[in-house]
């Protein structure tokens, strides 16, 4: 697909009812024009995984998702042999009286006993859109695995070959920046810091997310959510909250953001009880 | 070099001076970038610079002004924060009078002076002697407690090691023998937080070289921030491995020495920027909480949550009659897994022993 311009981009992002300003909108579009992994960091709730979606339905591509955590291994993130059906595949070859070991060998690391992780699968797939989440969770040490892979496309597998990508998937990278990535990394991607959105572009979203909901309770729940974000909360909610918040209010019947209604679904905002129980007591829902 | 390039490059030289690593592979991906945009275009100009050359959030505000002032038409003034040299600091405390040599004249290092320095105060020695006891901390061995990792290594019982088992059965012509692997260890991460306000001076640099013999231990599983009124990270700068230029490093880096002590605000930036989920916590503080002692708490209750263990070491509870009774103390108390001394070599040693083990 030929995007000419970020402002394109921006354009094909609202018709996936995803409203990007024109930094996110630079950045994906410099990560598909120059292939190069896009690296989002923000807290929670801003909408980085999101983006990784949407980009994958504007370009009609599978999304391929490697949720990170601690302790992930590269046998979890590119491939891994599939051990039972390779010894099952012995055993046929044994009680068949077959010996030759070269051949044994070259059927058993054959690619049908291979399975693909999500890299392997994403260099595999043309095109794709790859989105490592949450990076930060992961032990620093596949930081520099995930480079590698990153900086070529390629995998080599001993038994097999190498596999590389005829086109490098697109890729984001996203970090709640619970931990400092290395640099090394950060310098293969172009790095975008992304912010909550201004009340404006919060209204605009829930009217283009939640198509039952008036203008009226957007303003007003995006109201409360700036609120909110000021207040000394553990967790303040981001846009992903205050879209499940309006979404709660909006099934409940809502047309305005009433005290009552608004502490009744107040879970789907702040999923800390000292932050419920600090917004309630402090009054924060009542005006506005 | 043509004049978008030299004024790219001129750019990046402008952020690298305001402190964003702007280095020369960034400024390659800029000019790169730049081929896909429009280069008459302020904003896409200032788009995939920022996209390129910056790498933390912090980097944002310097980037901004470095952009204004340089595409405003006028080059940046940057003036470095002012810094403050740990040693200059350090020397104008007030020296004790209980201690008893003339400072300045190095004492022999015999076994049994060192055994009677081992137990004293930090804050009650010359400056000769405390050099000593600096010289013993370098060469602490911290050792740290190992925590499985999901990594493996081969083993004789354990998990099924499915590759080696195909490989062996391959070379054997049969499945003779299942082989195993376990997991490998990794050391505990420790994440440590060094008072440095002023009623903590005496015992600041002493605490430091701690902090720097953990960090030289155990390079990639250590963390050190100073705290007072503002949280700063100084791993990077305890890594150098001498621990005077470690330390002078760190003087220039952190801009709160001898202020109050804010430690509930920073634990909680702490908490929202980074996470001490595994590791042990140590916090180096007397518990003067300048600020609000429940805001305190509650960041402990916090921290104590994620964290596998809270130490606080206390340099005052290395005598016999300290009760925790400062506000921060108090505040603190429910929620910490030990407090310990932290005022003279073999209260270090033992913590260090601790941590081995813990």
């Amino acid at each position: 697909m030929d995007i000419e311009s970020p402002e394109k981009l921006i354009e094909l992002l609202d018709r996936h009812a995803y409203l990007a300003d024109e930094g996110l909108a630079t950045a994906a579009f410099l990560a598909l024009r120059m292939g190069r992994p896009l690296f989002l960091e923000g807290e929670a709730g801003v909408g980085k995984t999101e983006l990784a979606k949407t980009l994958a339905a504007l370009l009609k591509a599978p999304l391929i998702r490697l949720q990170c955590y601690e302790g992930l291994d590269a046998a979890q993130a590119l491939y891994d042999w599939d051990f039972a059906r390779q010894l099952l595949h012995l055993k046929a070859a044994e009680a068949a009286g077959i010996t030759d070991v070269s051949r044994l060998e070259g059927e058993i690391y054959d690619r049908r006993f291979l399975i693909a992780r999500p890299l392997l699968k994403a260099i595999e797939t043309q095109p794709s859109v790859l989105l490592v989440d949450e990076i930060d969770r992961a032990d620093d040490e596949f930081e520099a695995f995930l480079l590698e892979v990153l900086s070529d496309f390629t995998i080599s597998i001993p038994e097999l070959g190498t596999v590389k990508a005829g086109t490098p998937p697109v890729v984001v990278v996203t970090s709640n920046r619970t931990r400092e990535v290395h640099d090394a990394l950060k310098r293969r991607c172009l790095y975008h810091w992304l912010e909550h959105p201004g009340f404006d572009r919060e209204v605009a979203i829930l009217l283009r997310r939640l198509p039952g909901c008036t203008e009226t309770l957007a303003v007003q729940v995006a109201r409360a959510a700036e609120r909110l974000r000021q207040a000394d909360l553990v967790k303040p909610p981001g846009v992903a909250e205050t879209l499940d918040w309006t979404e709660a209010l909006l099934t409940l019947g809502a047309k305005e953001l009433d005290p009552d209604r608004a502490a009744a679904t107040l879970g789907a905002a702040l999923k800390y009880r000292e932050d419920v129980a600090a917004v309630i007591g402090n009054g924060l829902l009542s005006h506005g | 070099m043509d004049e978008l390039a030299a004024t790219m490059t001129g750019f990046a030289r402008t952020l690298r001076a305001a402190g964003v690593a702007a280095d020369h592979e960034r400024t390659q991906n800029l000019l790169r970038a730049l081929d896909h945009l429009d280069v008459t275009d302020q904003g896409e100009v200032y788009w995939a610079g920022r996209l390129t050359l910056c790498a933390t959030p912090d980097d944002l505000p310097r980037y901004d002004r470095c952009f204004d002032a340089y595409f405003g038409g006028r080059k940046a003034v940057l003036s470095r924060a002012a810094t403050t040299s740990v040693t200059r600091h350090l020397a104008e405390r007030q020296d004790d009078g209980e201690s008893g040599d003339d400072d300045g004249t190095p004492a022999p290092a015999t076994a049994s002076r060192i055994e009677v320095l081992r137990h004293r105060d930090v804050a009650r020695l010359t400056e000769a002697e405390r050099a000593e006891v600096h010289r013993m901390l370098a060469l602490l061995k911290g050792g740290r407690a190992r925590r499985r990792s999901r990594r493996f290594e081969s083993a004789h019982r354990g998990r099924l090691d499915q590759r080696r088992t195909i490989r062996d059965a391959l070379r054997k012509g049969e499945v003779a023998r299942l082989r195993h692997r376990r997991h490998t260890t990794r050391p505990r991460p420790v994440v440590m937080f060094v008072d440095v306000s002023g009623s903590m001076a005496p015992y600041a640099e002493t605490l430091l070289r701690f902090a720097h013999a953990l960090v030289r231990s155990e390079p990639r599983a250590t963390r050190v921030y100073s705290v007072g009124t503002r949280l700063t990270p100084i791993t990077a700068e305890l890594r150098h491995r001498d621990p005077g230029t470690a330390l002078n490093e760190v003087s220039k880096v952190i801009p709160d020495w001898s202020g109050g002590t804010r430690l509930g605000e920073e634990l909680k930036e702490y908490l929202a920027r980074f996470s001490a989920r595994g590791a042990i916590a140590l916090i180096a503080s007397d518990g003067w909480e300048r600020g609000d002692p429940e805001l305190l708490g509650t960041q402990l209750a916090r921290l104590a949550r994620q964290a596998y263990r809270v130490i606080w070491v206390n340099p005052h509870k290395g005598y016999a009659d300290y009760q925790p009774l400062t506000g921060g103390m108090r505040a603190a108390l429910p929620y910490l897994d030990d407090l310990v001394a932290g005022h003279s070599l073999a209260a270090f040693e033992q913590l260090s022993e601790r941590l081995a083990h813990a």
